[in-house]
């Protein structure tokens, strides 16, 4: 599995601090982070791909500083947002799939391949040449994690992807992403979605509060907002 | 989807021919259409065009769709003609008008979006020695095509929570939360290309 450091990590938009003295070492495959709106989470999120960059410490992921290799680093870590709309850019299914294809140097032949087999593995395969904006909202979110997963990333981090999806939808993603083999970071409000995952991270005003095992983490999460 | 004009799956001859030959054709229909002076020959053009739909296999439904938004500028401007330059004048202008959207929709129908930016793209190429990058001049008319149905469902969004509200149809009320909705739309896409590493 890969490993991601945040060394002494704090941030700030303008005067407002979202995220304080955060040191953690991620090397499981599946972890979860919780926490209120405004809790630091979705920008601790960011900070992983070089999105966002820390203003005080660094984030590495498995050496690579996000500051000075933020290409590098966003080839190993896909990202995938809570919003698919904004997040698919092509017109077309398989073209967006592709989009991430673009500029690796395949030719043609093997990038239809490639997209062909994303779209099979995440069932959009008879949605090949659908316009992206009639698909339902739950095809849309596979097809934005698709178009994040033909690119072959190490991690996968996910800001509340189930969080727009009805019950059913949020359910088949998180099918999907159990099976996944990369390490996945998940931001969630969907607390039953992080069954079996191997660490849950607690945000609270910018500080991680608890870092436990699910159970652990659920029930000091849940006590923290009632 | 047709409504949008947006890209119909399809084996036919219109499809297959390659995009930088319809840009072409359209750029040439565009620039040509200045020339046209009589009736008939507005005739002949949608004629032709009419014929590549039909070849193309797409239904006369959808031609009626790229049209209908036009209907009202249509008959402004057809009245506007009629009165000051005479009917022919206004049947040449209005044809015309209908000629072109008919032709750029055709394009958009029958080519995807990928073609259509690899053609710009390499239409573009020259322009790299005034330091513009083709790439993202193709991305940007990818962006355009993707971005039509989204601000549609966006302003549906708005109205629907208009009404929701009781809110009469004000302008205003509609317009500003729509741009903000866009803007905000447009940030998160930014977010979106720059984790899908566009500018690595």
């Amino acid at each position: 599995m890969p490993v991601i450091e945040a060394r002494g990590v704090g941030h700030a938009y303008g005067d407002r601090t979202v995220l304080r003295d955060l040191d953690v070492t991620l090397g499981e495959q599946r972890v979860g982070v919780v926490g209120a709106n405004g809790s630091g989470k979705s920008t601790f999120a960011r900070m992983l791909n070089g999105l966002v960059l820390p203003t005080r410490g660094r984030v590495t992921v498995d050496g690579l500083d996000t500051r000075t290799h933020g290409r590098d680093v966003r080839r190993r870590v896909g990202f995938c947002f809570t919003d698919p709309d904004a997040q698919i850019v092509m017109p077309t299914v398989a073209e967006d799939v592709a989009f991430g294809l673009r500029r690796r140097g395949l030719g043609k032949a093997e990038v239809a391949e490639r997209v062909a087999a994303a779209l099979a593995a995440y069932g959009l395969a008879g949605h090949a040449d659908h316009p992206a904006h009639l698909l339902s909202g739950g095809q849309k979110q596979l097809l934005a994690l698709a178009s994040v997963l033909v690119t072959e990333p190490a991690v996968l981090v996910m800001d509340e992807p189930t969080t727009l999806l009805d019950l059913r939808n949020a359910t088949m993603i998180s099918e999907v992403v159990a099976g996944l083999p990369q390490q996945v970071l998940l931001v969630t409000h969907h607390l039953d979605l992080l069954d079996g995952f191997d660490r849950v991270l607690v945000f609270d005003d910018g500080r991680v509060v608890c870092d436990d095992l699910p159970d652990a983490a659920v029930g000091y999460y849940r006590k923290l907002m009632s | 989807m047709s409504r949008l004009g947006l890209y119909v799956p399809g084996d036919s001859l219109v499809h297959r021919a390659p995009a930088g030959l319809k840009l072409l054709v359209m750029v040439a229909a565009g620039v040509g259409s200045v020339f046209l002076r009589a009736p008939w020959q507005v005739a002949v053009a949608l004629a032709v065009v009419l014929l590549a739909y039909v070849v193309a296999g797409l239904p006369p439904r959808t031609v009626v769709r790229q049209v209908r938004p036009l209907l009202w500028v249509g008959l402004v401007t057809a009245v506007f003609h009629v009165v000051v330059n005479g009917w022919q004048r206004a049947v040449v202008v209005v044809g015309v008008l209908a000629v072109l959207v008919l032709l750029a929709a055709l394009v958009t129908l029958t080519t995807r979006a990928t073609e259509l930016v690899d053609a710009v793209v390499s239409a573009c190429r020259p322009l790299r020695v005034l330091r513009v990058d083709p790439d993202r001049v193709g991305l940007m008319i990818a962006l355009g095509i993707r971005c039509v149905p989204v601000v549609v469902g966006l302003a549906e969004d708005v109205r629907d929570a208009q009404r929701a509200r009781g809110l009469a149809a004000s302008p205003r009320a509609f317009a500003v939360p729509l741009i903000v909705r866009s803007l905000r739309h447009a940030d998160a896409l930014g977010e979106a290309l720059a984790a899908r590493g566009l500018d690595d």
